[in-house]
């Protein structure tokens, strides 16, 4: 007992086994008995001990040593190409992804990531529920580590309560200060991480302690430092009840078969105070487990009361089940009066049956049958990914140039991707028109049928190239099509391009 | 203003004392950060007014403490632009037309520099990418007037073709016709010659007389066969290609009257520097010999 809960809770409290009843309402009762527009309602979450809150402290250790570490991994490219493992190179153009490598116009693996990613929250979803709001999300994990600080600073439930609402004295700014300090210093590393995926990381972090990052990087640094603060330290858990929209559409993945915080109403109703019974009376006799000491709405960092049933409120972190479980054991009943269950299993449970859970269901079916397909298919394209690439554009001033042999020239401009780690030779060749030769500008090389074009390591190198046709091949034809063939002088791969030869037509 | 304040009994708000018909005003004043913002926003103004030009005056504008205008932003703009080119520009001018084109940095600056340019001086005439018009010559093709080497090219740029530069390229064809140096007839049998210099001819009589008449008046200069001279600017009639034109009637009005297109001195107009990314970026059009 800290001594601030008030004198009647401390005396219901001594009655039901010690167990602490706490003053907390939910917003939602808060908000019932006040006007249509009303401010935020703070939540003040209670700190809690159990094993959610165990796996929610581990997943938020993995998530944050993920972020901040994953920029110093190494991965050799050999010479030509940066060693960080995970790097959005926007100047050079490329993205690396370990052994992957994404140029510009491969956009579209990143596009099927984003699906996969999606697809496969659909599926958790519809078979754990909510484990992403409660556990991953960076609003959750960021939020759950600013409040840690927050209690560490400023004491738990009721003594922030408590602080809040004293005047401003000396304790209270220092307290204060020393809170939002420490945040900011969090939010700043936050962002500070966030640039170390977009240039090589111990290059960037030298630069920023010495000032010699660019505009940019201290632009972005600044940017995620005050979207961290804002969103962990003040908007909280209005991010999710509020802004983002994934709460709002998750209704479609959840049915009565998927894994949700649950309150056992069947067997916690009638609830009420634990009142002391006379000897040889059973105290449970004519009511529920619950002992309505709320518990369950004290630790809740969105502020609800599970017991109120399914809400979008809810992320489904489970530390109502930890607050509760340690209540039950202190008053002798069977834990998991809230606990994670489906709606199906706890119809089963009031009715008396046994609880029978199903995993496989069409929803769960068709989300891991697009997974699979959405995998097999980002599987095979990056497998078969092209180690070189063509392009062409045809020169349009002048549409075509007549040499005074009479033979027709159109010129065209080449990009060849060489996407090797290593230099390569290419032979270019022209198919289409008869008696057709290559010649490529600044060359000394007499035009040719097929011409070598080189190309440094992970690079595009560009060429003007001269075709040029007997007058015969195109007499009478104004536009005939040719294609480009582009085929390495050693190794595997080709890449071809479709593009039209310009005559006069007469 | 009201002398007694209302209270709304639903909202709880006050009212304005505004009433229409029954229907009242709620008094619903701006959020507090919205209105501050706007205040810091006029308190913000008023330095921008006594810094940047921002007020009308009888005979022109108030000038503002910076003195900033867009005139000298954008002067500042183009010497940070000339100062960043400058190290290229630098090489450029001590490098031969050879040492540009055999240097890859160098090349891709003049190449990049010339481009501009062309688009700029030259595309009015000779169209983009140099492809050319009537009079104005297809420098994209492998034939010259006055050479295809980057030498020729550079020459031709930098001091033009018949103008008033004293280095100016300088080519005359007499007016056959208009002087009466050939007749009608001769004309249009030198024209029949010159057609079938490409294989264009249908009277093989004709061709006959007029290979006569340009052996005794044109061969100077477009020598023998027509092939024409680099050295003299005379035009290659053998070849398909024709600055004005090689139907039959064009010849003969080129023979009658002449031709003397000219083209401006552009040393004095571009620097040196420019005129040589100018020459090595018109020998890349497809031309240069």
């Amino acid at each position: 007992m800290d001594g601030t809960s008030p004198p009647d809770a401390d005396a219901a409290a001594s009655k039901a086994g010690h167990v602490a009843v706490e003053d907390a309402v939910s917003t939602k009762v808060q908000k019932a008995a006040t006007p249509l527009y009303v401010s935020r309602i703070k939540v003040h979450p209670k700190d809690v001990k159990g094993l959610y809150r165990r796996i929610k402290w581990a997943v938020l250790a993995l998530c944050l040593a993920v972020y901040y570490l994953a920029p110093f991994l190494r991965w050799d490219r050999g010479p030509t190409a940066p060693d960080q493992a995970i790097l959005i190179d926007l100047p050079g153009r490329k993205a690396y992804f370990f052994m992957i490598e994404i140029w510009p116009q491969e956009v579209y693996f990143l596009t099927g990531l984003l699906i996969l990613a999606a697809i496969t929250l659909f599926l958790v979803t519809s078979l754990f529920g909510r484990l992403w709001c409660g556990y991953a999300c960076p609003q959750t994990v960021w939020t759950d580590l600013f409040m840690w600080v927050e209690r560490k600073i400023e004491g738990d439930r009721n003594a922030r309560i408590k602080l809040d609402a004293a005047p401003y004295t000396g304790e209270k700014i220092a307290k204060r200060a020393l809170k939002h300090t420490a945040w900011i210093a969090i939010a700043l590393a936050t962002g500070g991480a966030w640039v170390l995926y977009f240039d090589d990381a111990p290059t960037v972090i030298r630069d920023v302690f010495t000032g010699n990052a660019t505009l940019t990087q201290y632009f972005f640094i600044g940017m995620f430092t005050a979207t961290t603060y804002t969103l962990a330290g003040w908007a909280r858990e209005q991010v999710c009840t509020y802004m983002c929209p994934w709460p709002r559409f998750q209704g479609a993945m959840l049915d009565d078969q998927s894994y949700v915080v649950t309150y056992e109403e069947w067997r916690g109703e009638k609830r009420g105070k634990l009142a002391k019974a006379a000897p040889g009376v059973d105290p449970w006799a004519g009511r529920g487990d619950c002992v309505d000491c709320n518990s369950c709405v004290a630790v809740c960092p969105t502020g609800i009361d599970i017991r109120d049933g399914q809400q979008l409120e809810c992320i489904g972190c489970g530390l109502c089940i930890d607050a509760c479980d340690a209540v039950m054991d202190k008053v002798g009943r069977p834990r998991g009066l809230i606990r994670f269950d489906t709606l199906a299993n706890q119809a089963c449970r009031a009715k008396g049956e046994p609880a029978t859970h199903k995993f496989i269901r069409p929803r769960t079916l068709i989300y891991a049958g697009v997974l699979a397909f959405v995998g097999a298919v980002m599987l095979v394209a990056l497998l078969s990914r092209a180690t070189v690439e063509l392009n062409v554009l045809r020169d349009r001033a002048p549409l075509f140039v007549t040499l005074s042999d009479g033979n027709i020239r159109n010129a065209y401009t080449i990009h060849v991707l060489n996407k090797t780690h290593e230099p390569r030779d290419f032979a270019l060749a022209v198919s289409g028109l008869q008696g057709a030769v290559l010649g490529v500008a600044g060359s000394d090389v007499a035009a040719a049928p097929v011409a070598t074009l080189s190309a440094k390591p992970d690079s595009v190198a560009t060429y003007r190239v001269f075709v040029t046709v007997p007058a015969q091949s195109v007499r009478g034809k104004a536009s005939s099509p040719v294609r480009f063939d582009l085929k390495p002088r050693e190794g595997r791969g080709h890449a071809d391009y479709d593009s039209v030869f310009l005559a006069p037509g007469r | 203003m009201p002398t007694k304040i209302e209270k709304d009994e639903i909202t709880g708000t006050e009212t304005t004392g505004h009433e229409w018909d029954g229907i009242k005003e709620l008094n619903t004043p701006l959020p507090k950060w919205w209105l501050w913002t706007f205040y810091a926003t006029i308190i913000w103004s008023i330095g921008y007014f006594i810094v940047y030009p921002a007020w009308p005056t009888l005979s022109g504008h108030t000038k503002g403490t910076l003195g900033w205008t867009q005139r000298i932003e954008i002067a500042q703009r183009m010497e940070e632009a000339k100062a960043s080119r400058a190290p290229f520009v630098g090489r450029i001018e001590k490098a031969s037309l050879d040492e540009i084109r055999a240097t890859p940095d160098l090349l891709n600056f003049a190449m990049a520099g010339g481009r501009s340019v062309f688009a700029e001086n030259c595309a009015p005439c000779h169209g983009a990418g140099g492809s050319g018009a009537k009079g104005y010559p297809n420098l994209a093709d492998d034939s010259w007037v006055w050479g295809g080497a980057l030498d020729d090219i550079h020459t031709t740029i930098a001091y033009g073709i018949r103008n008033a530069n004293t280095q100016s390229r300088i080519s005359q064809m007499p007016r056959f016709g208009a002087d009466g140096v050939l007749n009608a007839k001769q004309i249009d049998d030198v024209a029949e010659y010159v057609l079938s210099l490409s294989k264009r001819s249908t009277n093989a009589d004709a061709v006959k007389r007029g290979e006569t008449v340009f052996s005794e008046n044109c061969v100077a200069c477009h020598q023998e066969g027509g092939v024409g001279s680099t050295d003299l600017g005379a035009p290659n009639l053998a070849a398909n290609i024709w600055i004005y034109g090689g139907d039959k009637a064009t010849i003969v009005e080129s023979v009658r009257n002449s031709r003397a297109g000219s083209m401006p001195a552009w040393t004095g107009r571009l620097d040196d520097a420019t005129i040589k990314m100018l020459a090595v970026y018109v020998h890349a059009l497809g031309g240069g010999k």
